[in-house]
């Protein structure tokens, strides 16, 4: 168990520099949403989920949505690493005629479930997706990560309200809580507390875990698959922009320019970590 | 001519059943307006694949989009104006821009909201769906042509808005006539003038062309049940034949039938063209007939709207 988890964090680790990299290369790039979400996307596609990366429309394949689709990269940087496709694509990202648009496009990427960008509509693809399973038994789940700015919007509550009230199971969402939107910090621009109690008074099993500890984050999962009749919120406490020092837990982190002097340093600063 | 004895919305849940008998992927989404379309019909046949998700439109389409990743064929339904303008995003992002298929229903198009008035009154619906890219526009014209239609839209691979009066539709063609997705059709065929009409207006451009003919104007009368792809050949050809085109909608004369046809006239085959439909103002309380008489939506404003193209055609 423990080296499985250890494995799982030099994965994150992985991703985090691979993240880096490809929007490092670009010279921009939605940087702080990317980087709060690698251990998370770790855990998911190095040890949850149920995919093939031969066959990446596998029929019965658990599902995954990006709804805050701006942290692109970072699946990108998974899924490469998985094999779903090289990692030479990395250094595709948004150049002209690329499979690796800013925003995830599942008829572009291998292995991408689900068409996100407009913030608040991937999950309630989610929330289709996991009925959808139900009516056909399907033994499956769907996975999904909706941003902490993203919960402003409405559409976000419409899709909760309707997973509690259904009871689906099956569905396992997380939220990146950084705690930072574009602009400002949540708190101060239009504020989700208590997030945990909003979730809980939908009908959702909720768990509060920190979003960069892979042992927490596949606990929590397993906890949401052991519990019937709700879906399932497990709240990730994160830092946005965590691991690159340009970005790290900075504000400005959201869509920002980047040098070659800065990626090159982080990603060096990162490998000297290796375990 | 006379009126249907039945509702359209009755065709339509008669297909929607068929449709799932034969296709077991064919499901239904609403947003608390089964009874307006009166597919509790359908629920009582299929409980278990109609989903009414409560008042959250926007949510209904993303949900629909979902079921549609899972392999599902989502039949979607609230009024007209919450179908497109409430949750335009959804469905140009979620739905089309995802490359998914979903069907989008939106009943009472224009006038036909009758007493519910301007809120519920879309003038401008068709001209949402038209511009996005992938979505077939579809507004049948009475129970044959819905009934013939529906097969090809569950097997049509993309989205389809169906722009659907609820009411009795006034009786325009046989039961079992041939018809095709994307291919309009000559009811009356004549020398003079094009009328161009769609739903509800395909009957007031027949009368039209009575009217006309007693004036010694021969029209040629075409219903577009399909305004996007909008069947350019068959426009064409008949403008080339006629020389003038009239267009008639239950929606604003912007960005709908009429925008479309003077589109390709424009590209194509300039000749005079005159637009009957609504004159870029909200909708209001009142009857179909009388909000018809009121925005000059009636035969007579077809035959008017006519004769004017012939003047221009002749000047």
């Amino acid at each position: 168990m423990q080296k499985k988890l250890q494995e799982i964090t030099e994965k994150a680790r992985q991703i985090r520099i691979e993240t880096i990299k490809c929007i490092g290369k670009l010279g921009v790039g939605h940087i702080g949403g990317s980087l709060s979400l690698p251990e998370v996307l770790a855990v998911l596609y190095f040890d949850k989920m149920k995919i093939d990366p031969a066959n990446p429309k596998m029929e019965d394949r658990d599902r995954f949505v990006l709804s805050k689709g701006h942290g692109g990269p970072a699946v990108y940087a998974t899924l490469a690493l998985r094999g779903f496709f090289g990692m030479d694509w990395l250094e595709t990202l948004n150049r002209p005629n690329t499979n690796l648009p800013s925003h995830c496009d599942m008829q572009k990427t291998p292995g991408v479930d689900m068409t996100t960008g407009s913030l608040g509509q991937g999950f309630s693809a989610a929330t289709g997706m996991a009925l959808a399973a139900k009516l056909d038994k399907k033994n499956l789940y769907v996975y999904t990560i909706i941003g902490d700015g993203e919960s402003q919007e409405g559409q976000i509550w419409e899709a909760a309200m309707l997973a509690g009230s259904r009871r689906l199971d099956n569905l396992i969402a997380f939220t990146d809580y950084n705690k930072m939107e574009l602009d400002n910090y949540i708190e101060d621009e239009n504020g989700l507390y208590p997030l945990d109690e909003k979730w809980r008074s939908f009908g959702w099993y909720v768990q509060s875990v920190d979003g960069h500890d892979v042992a927490q984050i596949t606990h929590a999962i397993d906890n949401a698959q052991k519990v019937k009749g709700r879906p399932s919120m497990i709240l990730l406490n994160t830092i946005k922009g965590k691991g690159a020092f340009f970005a790290d837990n900075l504000l400005a982190s959201h869509n920002m320019t980047i040098t070659e002097e800065m990626w090159k340093k982080a990603v060096e600063q990162l490998e000297g970590e290796e375990a | 001519m006379e009126l249907e004895n039945r509702w359209l919305r009755e065709t339509y849940v008669d297909e929607l059943i068929r449709a799932a008998q034969d296709n077991e992927n064919v499901v239904i989404l609403e947003a608390d307006l089964m009874k307006a379309a009166g597919t509790n019909r359908f629920a009582a046949t299929f409980p278990e694949r109609t989903f009414n998700i409560g008042i959250a439109e926007a949510n209904m389409i993303g949900v629909a989009a979902g079921m549609s990743a899972m392999g599902k064929i989502p039949f979607t339904h609230t009024f007209t104006p919450f179908s497109t303008r409430r949750c335009c995003d959804q469905v140009t992002l979620s739905v089309a821009y995802a490359g998914l298929n979903v069907k989008i229903m939106g009943s009472d198009p224009g006038v036909t909201a009758e007493l519910n008035g301007g809120t519920h009154m879309s003038m401008e619906d068709v001209a949402i769906m038209r511009n996005i890219p992938g979505m077939l526009v579809f507004e049948p014209t009475d129970s044959a042509q819905l009934r013939a239609a529906f097969p090809q839209i569950v097997s049509h691979p993309g989205p389809v808005y169906i722009r659907l009066l609820r009411r009795a539709a006034v009786k325009v063609f046989e039961d079992g006539c041939a018809f095709k997705l994307g291919k309009g059709i000559i009811l009356r065929p004549g020398r003079d003038v094009s009328i161009v009409a769609s739903g509800i207006e395909t009957a007031e451009a027949l009368d039209a062309a009575e009217l006309l003919a007693a004036n010694g104007i021969d029209a040629e009368v075409i219903n577009i049940h399909t305004i996007k792809p909008l069947d350019t050949e068959l426009l064409l050809e008949s403008a080339a034949k006629t020389g003038c085109v009239v267009t008639a909608e239950n929606h604003s004369v912007l960005n709908g039938l009429g925008s479309a046809v003077a589109e390709c006239l424009v590209e194509n085959l300039p000749v005079p063209m005159q637009r009957v439909g609504v004159k870029d103002h909200f909708g209001e309380v009142g009857s179909t007939e009388f909000l018809k008489e009121k925005y000059g939506l009636k035969a007579v404003d077809i035959a008017a709207a006519a004769q004017k193209a012939v003047v221009r055609k002749r000047t």
